[in-house]
């Protein structure tokens, strides 16, 4: 089956809801103020350049039992070029889809024999920041994996599940009244166009789950835990909602 | 006509009344006695107990940011009967499944609930009726 037809009827399975049409999609940074929008194209402005700077020196590090750095097995950085907008993806030894996150974990604890970092800890933001950085402007492209089909539908299904107090499903805002105002802000089409990213609210770099877990909060419904299979699911579900759309890592919103 | 009795589950915490939805009303206060208006302005425009300004606009000039995702409540007390808005606050997915308007006196069927909101509703009986009290009075 080809990748249209098996997105399409992916789609006929999961949809509820106004699927966004691909000529109208656009990235949250069309959404946020010029200001905001110059924090991140300024490289010398944008705050998650420092966390980059770290990940160049862990990158280079010899780390773990194995006395090995990233840079031993992969070189130069920029051999990182277009892995973050494949991810996640399938991963042989979980047998299930893991985020970029997880990827590097696994080389700290499989190849370097060093204790995985923490999520949302400085290392393993520096470091995905330092790895997502190389794909800047490469299209998002998730792999055309058959193994992770049924991860997508239950991500899709996530996706469009109503949940929390509130009872709402992200399709309800992001979809249904995404470009709507939430009291003062503006909804968002939910594409993971710049993770990790510097969130002025949070004064710090943050994972995608970061941001998810914010928006489940606000539905007050149970956040899952970080780097759950669920999370994951709905990575895998928005990437490949934002195929082809152009990354902007490490991006900045308000 | 559709005459739905609800009887609330015994809850430990927020004992919710039984009520009874006829056609797309309930009719009966939750409380029993009607309530207070500017209460309920208060309830409305505050963002961490009533929420709506995040949807709704309404006539608040000292709210700055307003939602627009939903009707603006201007004209609500026009539109709505007291039952009327009774029932859209307790459950208005009971009238429109698709709706985002959030249930704020149901818990029955909702899913993942955070832990510290299990089994409460958004509003008490008493913030509902202040509520509708405060919307009956926004006439056209």
């Amino acid at each position: 089956m080809n990748r249209r037809l098996g997105a399409l009827l992916l789609l006929m399975a999961t949809q509820a809801s106004a699927e966004i049409p691909e000529a109208e999609r656009r990235s949250g940074y069309h959404d946020m103020g010029a200001s905001v929008q110059a924090m991140q194209d300024d490289d010398m402005a944008n705050p998650a350049m420092l966390w980059v700077l770290d990940g160049e020196k862990l990158w280079a590090q010899r780390q773990g039992a194995a006395g090995r750095s990233c840079a031993d097995c992969h070189g130069e950085p920029s051999r990182m070029t277009g892995v973050a907008v494949r991810y996640p993806a399938f991963s042989e030894s979980a047998s299930r889809p893991i985020s970029l996150d997880q990827r590097i974990n696994q080389c700290r604890t499989e190849q370097q024999k060093a204790p995985a970092f923490d999520y949302e800890s400085r290392e393993l933001l520096s470091l995905s920041a330092l790895v997502a950085m190389q794909s800047r402007e490469h299209k998002i492209a998730p792999p055309d994996d058959p193994r992770l089909r049924t991860f997508l539908e239950a991500g899709a299904a996530t996706f469009n599940r109503r949940q929390g107090q509130l009872n709402l499903s992200c399709a309800q805002c992001h979809e249904d009244n995404r470009g709507k105002r939430l009291a003062g802000a503006t909804i968002p089409q939910a594409h993971p166009t710049g993770y990790p990213i510097y969130r002025l609210e949070w004064q710090s770099l943050g994972s995608l789950q970061r941001r998810l877990r914010n928006c489940l909060i606000g539905m007050r419904a149970e956040p899952y835990a970080y780097g759950a299979p669920d999370y994951v699911a709905l990575e895998l579900y928005l990437m490949k909602r934002a195929a082809g759309m152009p990354f902007e890592a490490p991006g900045v919103r308000p | 006509m559709l005459v739905a009795a609800l009887v609330a589950p015994a809850l430990a915490q927020d004992a919710r009344r039984a009520y009874v939805v006829e056609d797309d009303a309930i009719r009966e206060s939750l409380t029993g006695k009607p309530g207070d208006a500017e209460r309920g302005r208060a309830i409305v425009g505050n963002r961490q107990v009533g929420l709506c300004l995040l949807c709704h606009a309404g006539p608040f000039p000292e709210e700055r940011f307003q939602g627009n995702l939903a009707p603006d409540l201007s004209g609500a007390g026009s539109r709505w009967s007291e039952g009327q808005l009774r029932l859209r606050i307790v459950d208005a997915a009971s009238l429109n499944p698709a709706t985002i308007m959030p249930p704020y006196y149901r818990t029955e069927g909702l899913d993942r609930v955070a832990r510290s909101f299990a089994e409460k509703p958004i509003f008490s009986a008493e913030q509902i009726e202040d509520v509708i009290a405060y919307l009956r009075t926004l006439r056209d």
